[in-house]
């Protein structure tokens, strides 16, 4: 399928949930998604045959100087075609739904931009930190990051 | 006339060589060096074919060992994570003395590339153990590691087992006049 069909099919079945499609090559094609409906989208692109989406490729975190993004690389290995979803959050609310229970390779995904950004995917059954120790301060992925003097008495800067 | 004519030839049947007890053990000491391997990064990798039969690292009388406390020396070989530095510091604590630490790689000597935004990164392994020998790198070749081991064993062969205090006295004495 292109991802105008792609587009369209959404469209028809969630409305004002899609915002839009924006196609500028040579970057992949994404569609921007509202966060409240990102579950049953998700879940309608898996389990729909047209779409069959079977493999979340990438999910990542992005910081912009307003909001936080989290971008969804989605590919289904049956039809060989593939889609991005782009979903916004404010940055002092930056809460998503969890598509943990869609594609389990998001569970330790989502644990990753919680621990570098910030996101809060709610719904997640264990959202703590993956790479950084429990007791980190601050997510260190953010632009208004500031490194810490000491970590545990020990000197972190050069 | 007896000892002095024997010492002429050492080697000779009935020879004998004039040392001291701490050179002797110290010698067996510089050659059986057990080390504990801490691989972290790229370093680790090139370490692997350190002890692979290319360079054959055990031909320095080397034998990893799996455990704190079996071993000698300890290899810190690559990115030291603020979360690693930790369990660094309680292996280091629980190997037995006397005990010595490599520091190989740019990484695990001053933090390397990441010295500037490494958020997470340890600048430097000797913040949290003592170093006796920094190979610098990124990472090093083999035969920079080996030169490394040498030493660290020609530091271990110079080492006071007997008259240690006496000599951790002068060397106290000495610091305060530099100071």
């Amino acid at each position: 399928m292109e991802i105008q069909e792609i587009f369209g099919v959404l469209k028809e079945k969630f409305g004002d949930a899609i915002i839009d499609l924006v196609n500028e090559p040579p970057s992949d094609p994404f569609i921007n998604v509202v966060p409240d409906k990102l579950f049953d989208i998700c879940l309608e692109l898996r389990d729909n045959p047209e779409f069959d989406f079977d493999y979340l490729m990438c999910l990542s975190g992005v910081d912009y100087p307003e909001t936080l993004q989290v971008v969804y690389h989605l590919y289904s290995l049956n039809k060989k075609h593939k889609v991005v979803l782009k979903v916004t959050v404010p940055k002092d609310n930056p809460k998503v739904p969890s598509i943990e229970r869609v594609w389990r390779s998001a569970d330790w995904h989502e644990r990753e931009a919680y621990d570098l950004f910030g996101i809060v995917f709610e719904g997640h059954h264990n959202l703590i930190r993956i790479l950084l120790p429990y007791d980190w301060e601050g997510h260190p992925l953010r632009k208004d990051y500031k490194e810490p003097e000491t970590y545990h008495g020990i000197r972190v800067p050069y | 006339m007896g000892l002095l004519d024997r010492l002429d030839n050492p080697f000779e049947t009935g020879g004998i060589i004039l040392g001291t007890l701490e050179d002797v053990l110290n010698w067996g000491r510089s050659k059986s060096d057990w080390y504990l391997h801490f691989g972290l990064a790229c370093c680790a990798i090139e370490f692997m074919s350190m002890n692979a039969s290319h360079f054959d690292f055990m031909r320095f009388g080397i034998i990893p060992r799996a455990t704190p406390r079996q071993a000698d020396f300890i290899m810190i070989t690559g990115t030291v994570t603020l979360k690693m530095a930790e369990r660094i510091k309680v292996l280091w604590e629980q190997m037995a003395e006397p005990k010595y630490c490599i520091s190989v790689g740019s990484c695990a000597n001053s933090g390397g590339p990441y010295w500037q935004y490494g958020y997470h990164v340890l600048k430097g392994v000797d913040r949290i153990i003592p170093v006796h020998v920094y190979v610098p790198g990124c990472p090093p070749r083999p035969e920079a590691m080996e030169e490394g081991m040498m030493k660290l064993q020609s530091l271990i062969d110079q080492q006071a087992i007997f008259r240690k205090r006496q000599r951790i006295a002068e060397e106290e004495a000495l610091l305060k006049n530099k100071i």
